[in-house]
């Protein structure tokens, strides 16, 4: 096909050139031989694309070089605009209702499984991808393909997860060397911070990502879920019930006022001393890395997963990037095959060591990238995000409803309900069923 | 002078008009026509949205899903949502107590200003700030207050003051939670009341309080039998206005607590945004945001016929 570049490209590429000379490490990304599948690009595609706001400056460089190269070697011009984090939810609703809009969006954890019968399915590219890197995580096929069928709604760019973070030198102090596995040695490690006056805490208020991350946690480390894998509400059960039993013993070691955290509250009260082991995304540890009065903190911080409790893996649901292409777009192709080069090493791995660790891989290949190895070796724990089995409205299929329940903390309400002493487990649990049926009720 | 006139009597023809001409000189039609631009800008901007709010209450619309017509489904729901009723509670609560407190103090204050003090206007100036700051801002400021870990109450009773051992627990449990966000609203809200009440007591005529005092007068009778009378009517008014900014309150709640802890603070205001725009169902937050409307209604009408409808004003007797 013919060879243009637009002025727009021409600008890009001379952006690429600016971007190239921040070195980045040599990664050696193992792959197979896999046949990429064909995907002739339409006469005179151009692409426009919505992701999330960068974490990180590179993150942005990175990306729009690489989208600079796409558009030099196929001559697409792709224009990508960066959308706040609040903003994207609802202009993906837009895009899917309208018909009209970009041609393809990376948008947060479910939504391609909302908008499932307006997009385009990627199961050729992901199972090239799949073949060629490794496989996908199992977190990534969670939030890939659609529940129940072969078709891939989604190809995930990334994920977030938010593990414990704790004070080395405190918790050496009580007689450990990193939290324990399993609840009754978290317990204990929990009371012994709580004796030595450098207790722990967990956001227990309206705080999206914090509350919902310990909530979480907490239920399905006791083997709780909030649906079953038909959609079925299953709440209110004896593991949750134990769950909320021990969330009593576990609240009285924290420190006061995490009813009333939202998502910064941890950041501040670990960042003041105050709070010696939480759970956050890796903000907080860079946040006190880059601040040169921080030091000694940051020295004294370590990263591990949450506590894996009854479960084999970690119960943890990362934040996810998670790629669409919409039906309504004259360029699908295109749009494929601009995602399957943003996912092939030249291009992912230097987007991956980018970002720092704030995104982690979905494709198991990229466990070998340098960003794992000759960074800064504290962020290597988010090599695992996307291993977990765990995924928001685990176990049911990835849904609208299982989205909204979250967004409207129905089991951070019921831990919180719980620690406070306004209900108990039986109450709480029962509260959290009648709640989690309205979002799950079936509708025409 | 008739006399003096001898050129011939001519009277201009008046142009015959047009029938355009003529619909414009019509009162009745060039009324309705100045009307229209208005009329248009209300029903895109007001009736508009409220219908489409109204409208939206009865059905299960979420974000990126068109609904269908529910009847009253979402009602239902409600009627039975524990959380709703709370919020129901806690804003008529919140209304209550915040408008008592704002008319006691603002009252106060208004009669304090209205004496004669020196920088009188610089002082007036200096009340008015905490109704000029963007509400968001002084959300912010008490949520700082308000920290479990980093209020600076707690810092002064607990550091540098010695006299408690624990940080004061100001929206971590249900109580202290309600009364912290009233205690900001009535700081919030004073200004108003007390710079409209102001400008009401400036209308009373001093000769009314020179012939109470002729009389023997005391301070108190002075206050009961002139000043609250006469300042009756424009208290209405305000009460009316702070009654439906109070209920409406968004802001301060949740920049402060987001209606926690475990939904103890919501007012339908916050309960209708959260649950329409974070948690999607929107058909349901507009029935929640419809259902204010009742009590902004009744609320409305007691200020208005219960303060502000007496006969005496209107130049009758009192019976």
């Amino acid at each position: 096909m013919a060879y243009i570049i637009t002025r727009r490209a021409a600008l890009a590429l001379g952006g690429a050139a600016l971007v190239a000379p921040r070195a980045f490490a040599q990664s050696n990304i193992p792959t197979q031989s896999a046949s990429a599948p064909s995907l002739p690009i339409e006469r005179g595609a151009t692409l426009r694309m919505l992701r999330p706001v960068r974490f990180v400056q590179p993150d942005e460089e990175v990306f729009r070089a690489n989208a600079a190269r796409f558009t030099a070697q196929t001559g697409v011009e792709v224009r990508v605009d960066f959308v706040g984090w609040e903003d994207i939810t609802q202009q993906t609703a837009v895009t899917a209702n309208t018909g009209a809009g970009p041609d393809l969006i990376i948008g947060f954890n479910e939504a391609p499984h909302i908008y499932a019968d307006k997009l385009v399915d990627m199961a050729d590219v992901a199972g090239y991808l799949g073949q060629k890197y490794g496989g996908w995580k199992a977190m990534a096929q969670r939030y890939g393909k659609r529940a129940n069928s072969d078709m891939w709604v989604g190809l995930p760019f990334g994920a977030s997860g938010g593990p414990l973070v704790w004070r080395k030198s405190t918790l050496n102090s009580v007689g450990f060397d990193a939290p324990p596995e399993d609840h009754a040695g978290y317990l204990k490690l929990s009371q012994e911070l709580k004796r030595v006056g450098k207790p722990s805490g967990f956001a227990l208020g309206n705080a999206v990502g914090d509350g919902n991350g310990f909530a979480q946690w907490l239920v399905w480390s006791f083997g709780g879920y909030l649906v079953d894998e038909n959609n079925n509400v299953a709440i209110n059960s004896p593991e949750t019930i134990r769950s909320l039993e021990y969330l009593k013993e576990l609240y009285a070691t924290f420190i006061p006022g995490t009813i009333a955290w939202g998502d910064i509250s941890n950041n501040r009260a670990y960042s003041a001393g105050e709070c010696h082991l939480t759970a956050n995304g890796v903000s907080l540890y860079f946040s006190l890395k880059n601040d040169p009065a921080m030091k000694a903190i940051a020295d004294d911080t370590f990263m591990t997963l949450l506590p894996k409790g009854t479960q084999q893996t970690s119960p943890m649901a990362g934040l996810t990037l998670n790629a669409m292409v919409f039906k309504h777009s004259r360029y699908p192709n295109a749009s494929k095959a601009f995602l399957q080069f943003m996912l092939e090493a030249p291009q992912y791995d230097p987007w991956l060591q980018a970002n720092l660790g704030y995104w982690s891989q979905p494709l198991n290949a990229y466990n070998e990238s340098a960003t794992w190895s000759s960074g800064d070796p504290k962020i290597s724990v988010f090599k695992g995000v996307m291993d977990t089995t765990f995924y928001a409205g685990y176990k049911g299929p990835i849904s609208e409803a299982s989205a909204a329940a979250n967004a409207d903390y129905v089991m951070v309400q019921m831990c919180a309900s719980v620690a406070s002493g306004q209900a108990t487990p039986q109450q709480a649990a029962a509260e959290a069923e009648r709640r989690a049926r309205r979002f799950f009720r079936s509708r025409r | 002078m008739s006399a003096t006139t001898a050129a011939p009597v001519w009277t201009k023809m008046r142009p015959k008009q047009g029938a355009l001409t003529r619909l414009f000189d019509w009162k009745p039609f060039l009324a309705f026509i100045c009307l229209l631009p208005a009329i248009g800008l209300l029903m895109t901007f007001l009736t508009y949205p409220l219908g489409l709010g109204i409208y939206l209450a009865f059905t299960d619309t979420t974000i990126g899903r068109s609904g269908i017509w529910v009847g009253l489904e979402n009602f239902i729901w409600l009627a039975d949502d524990p959380i709703f009723w709370n919020a129901v509670f806690y804003s008529v609560f919140y209304t209550a107590v915040a408008t008592v407190g704002k008319f006691a103090l603002g009252l106060w204050l208004a009669l304090l200003l209205n004496q004669h003090l020196p920088m009188k206007s610089l002082l007036r100036a200096i009340i008015l700030l905490p109704w000029i700051v963007p509400t968001v801002l002084s959300a912010i400021a008490f949520w700082w207050i308000y920290d479990p870990q980093f209020s600076i109450i707690s810092y002064l009773f607990v550091d540098v003051l010695g006299v408690r051992d624990t940080n004061i627990d100001f929206i971590n449990t249900a109580w202290p939670a309600r009364w912290s966000l009233i205690a900001a609203n009535i700081w919030r809200g004073i200004p108003f009341v007390a710079i409209s009440l102001l400008a009401g007591l400036q209308t009373i005529s001093p000769s009314l309080y020179e012939a109470a005092l002729l009389d023997g007068a005391s301070g108190w009778q002075r206050f009961r039998h002139i000043t609250f009378p006469m300042l009756l009517p424009i208290l209405a008014i305000v009460m009316t206005f702070s009654i439906i900014f109070t209920f409406t309150d968004f802001q301060l709640v949740y920049a402060i607590t987001r209606g926690g802890p475990v939904n103890s603070t919501h007012l339908l205001a916050t309960l209708a945004f959260q649950r329409g725009i974070p948690g999607g169902q929107l058909g349901e937050g507009a029935a929640i945001a419809v259902s204010m409307i009742p009590f902004l209604v009744f609320a409305t009408l007691f200020s208005y016929f219960g303060l502000a409808r007496r006969k005496w004003q209107q130049g009758e007797g009192n019976d």
